[in-house]
């Protein structure tokens, strides 16, 4: 078994009186593509700085990669874009990569190819000589993400990668996700956008006031259908409680019926119950738990506040 | 291999510091100043030259005609100087007053920082490559100073290259003040301190020099406490009092120079100083939360 990429225990900052983060505790493995949600102000990006090295924990130990937080040589293993991306205007893009990858003591051959590559691959090849501060804010984001993935990190923060994209630019941010996964790269996503987590992340963590409240395999939603809508007349309260065999939470409301099912293969079943209960059956709907839904039930509507 | 890896993100940092200040025009805005002003000075002094020159042949010429004229350049070459260290002190508050806290506020250090350098190798390479700017104004203003007096009058001062070192030293001061705030601060209140402490040391200098005039020991010693508090103004003066001329020095006539000369220890307290204040850029810069 590897090190995990990321492992942090009781990570705590405090702000003045105010605790930002009360006490993190999570644990990512290597290679695996992880989504870090909460609503804002919940300590995404202030947990994400103490693991970088940016703010300095109140107390609490972290360690990336096997190697505690700060350590110098594990950060020419971990690449960054981070959320207001605003870079040295003054510089070229390719300038600009020059100037992180020198500053990731990369070789100086090996540097240039590998950002001639990553330009191509973010699609700036045509803008490698224009000046940081021509470019508009995808293209910024774009040039950022090449800078992250510069030094081929086995572990990349991606700090809301996606805002400020167009469809083409997220499914870019999308693929290259995909491809770290594929060279067995750890990936820490923040981000707001749930969709675009629910199609890369192998795993997401719920925080709320720097905690995490709820960890969830992606794997596991994509199993359990569990949830399903009855659209039925006629049925009596005596049917309804039969049906509490084939799962639970059953709430009736005006001919709608929701309820979580153990599993997918009883809805026959429950169909011929119904039918034999003398019910008429409309229709029956799996309802898939979109992590939106999730979300919303994790921190409550009200966001958390 | 570790001070390798110490040296080379400064050095990186450094020439990053310097490519900034080209591309952004901070270079050219001061060189097209810095000419400007030895326009300037130079006009001003042929006229003042051509003056004297003309005066002194009225009243017969020779030997005193000459000490007549040396007197003058070496004046004017220390009213020229004087500007030229008020102008590298401002060149040297403001390059530095914003760097660390405007990158701070838009983000653009979180990528420089999350590399595998020291953040102590951010501030040294600031530091480092701000110096180097530092020098080469100094270096154009200064250096065009005098060597315009020389091309015109044949004059050149005295520990000429002692006084042109103070007056270095006395930007890198104030460069590194400037640093240490912009490490903790926003850009104006580093700013404003700067220039409060710069003010305050001007005060000093002069409550000093008068006090000494009319022996006032009270006077004297509030004089030397500022300089202890803020050493900038000491160092112009003994900056003025290398390169006087020793008419000057031995009569007390020139108003930039000094009545009461700061010692050796003082240049050296000022060099203490830098590096104490170095070292608390260094410290804070560590510890702040980014």
């Amino acid at each position: 078994m590897s090190v995990p990429a990321i492992k942090t225990e009781e990570l705590r900052k405090v702000f003045g009186d105010q605790a930002a983060v009360k006490g993190l505790t999570l644990q990512v493995e290597q290679g695996e593509v992880f989504g870090f949600l909460g609503p804002n102000g919940a300590g995404k990006t202030t947990s994400m700085k103490m693991l970088l090295g940016l703010v300095v924990p109140t107390s609490g130990t972290a360690s990336l990669l096997g190697a505690p937080i700060g350590d110098l040589a594990t950060r020419a293993r971990v690449g960054f874009l981070p959320e207001h991306f605003r870079f040295q205007d003054w510089l070229t893009a390719r300038e600009f990569l020059l100037l992180h990858g020198q500053l990731l003591g990369m070789d100086s051959h090996d540097l240039k190819t590998r950002l001639e590559d990553l330009l191509e691959r973010v699609g700036l090849t045509p803008f490698r000589n224009k000046l940081l501060r021509t470019f508009s804010k995808g293209m910024l984001q774009r040039v950022g993400l090449a800078q992250a993935l510069l030094n081929r990190p086995a572990l990349v923060f991606l700090d809301e990668p996606t805002s400020g994209l167009d469809p083409v630019g997220r499914r870019l941010v999308r693929d290259i996700i995909r491809e770290l996964k594929e060279q067995g790269a750890c990936v820490f996503l923040n981000s707001h956008l749930l969709s675009e987590i629910e199609v890369t992340c192998d795993r997401v963590a719920f925080i709320s006031h720097g905690e995490v409240i709820r960890a969830i395999e992606m794997a596991s939603l994509e199993k359990n259908l569990s949830r399903v809508t009855i659209r039925a007349a006629g049925l009596t309260s005596e049917s309804i409680s039969g049906l509490a065999r084939w799962g639970q939470d059953i709430q009736a409301n005006n001919g709608r019926l929701v309820m979580t099912i153990h599993q997918e293969q009883d809805l026959p079943e429950i169909t011929r119950y119904l039918v034999a209960q003398n019910a008429e059956v409309y229709g029956i709907t799996p309802n898939r738990l979109s992590l939106e839904d999730i979300f919303i039930e994790t921190v409550g509507e009200d966001g958390g506040l | 291999m570790k001070s390798i890896w110490a040296i080379r993100p400064s050095w990186i940092v450094a020439r990053m510091t310097f490519q900034e200040a080209i591309r952004r025009r901070i270079v050219l805005t001061g060189l097209i100043l810095g000419v400007l002003f030895l326009i300037v000075f130079s006009m001003g002094f042929h006229f003042i030259s051509t003056e004297v020159a003309r005066e002194e042949a009225r009243d017969g010429g020779g030997a005193a005609s000459k000490i007549m004229l040396a007197e003058m350049s070496n004046f004017l070459i220390q009213a020229g100087l004087y500007a030229v260290t008020f102008l590298s002190v401002a060149m040297g508050a403001l390059l530095s007053a914003d760097t660390l806290a405007g990158e701070i506020n838009s983000g653009s250090i979180q990528t420089i920082l999350t590399k595998p350098i020291r953040r102590s190798n951010v501030v040294f390479g600031k530091w480092l490559g701000f110096a180097a700017l530092l020098g080469l104004y100094a270096l154009l203003m200064a250096g065009g100073t005098v060597l315009s007096v020389f091309l015109q009058a044949g004059y050149l001062p005295r520990n000429l290259l002692a006084g042109l070192s103070l007056i270095y030293l006395e930007a890198l001061l104030i460069m590194t003040i400037s640093l240490a705030g912009s490490s903790a601060m926003p850009a104006l209140a580093t700013g404003g301190m700067v220039f409060g402490l710069y003010g305050l040391a001007f005060l000093g200098g002069w409550i000093e020099q008068i006090g000494s005039v009319f022996n006032n020991p009270t006077a004297v010693q509030i004089g030397i406490i500022t300089s202890l508090l803020i050493p900038t103004e000491s160092l112009w003066r003994r900056a003025a009092y290398e390169i006087q001329s020793p008419l000057a020095s031995a009569m007390g006539i020139s108003p930039f120079a000094a009545f009461s000369v700061p010692s050796i220890l003082m240049v050296l307290y000022a060099v203490a100083y830098l590096v104490v204040v170095f070292v608390i850029a260094v410290s804070t810069f560590q510890r702040r939360d980014i």
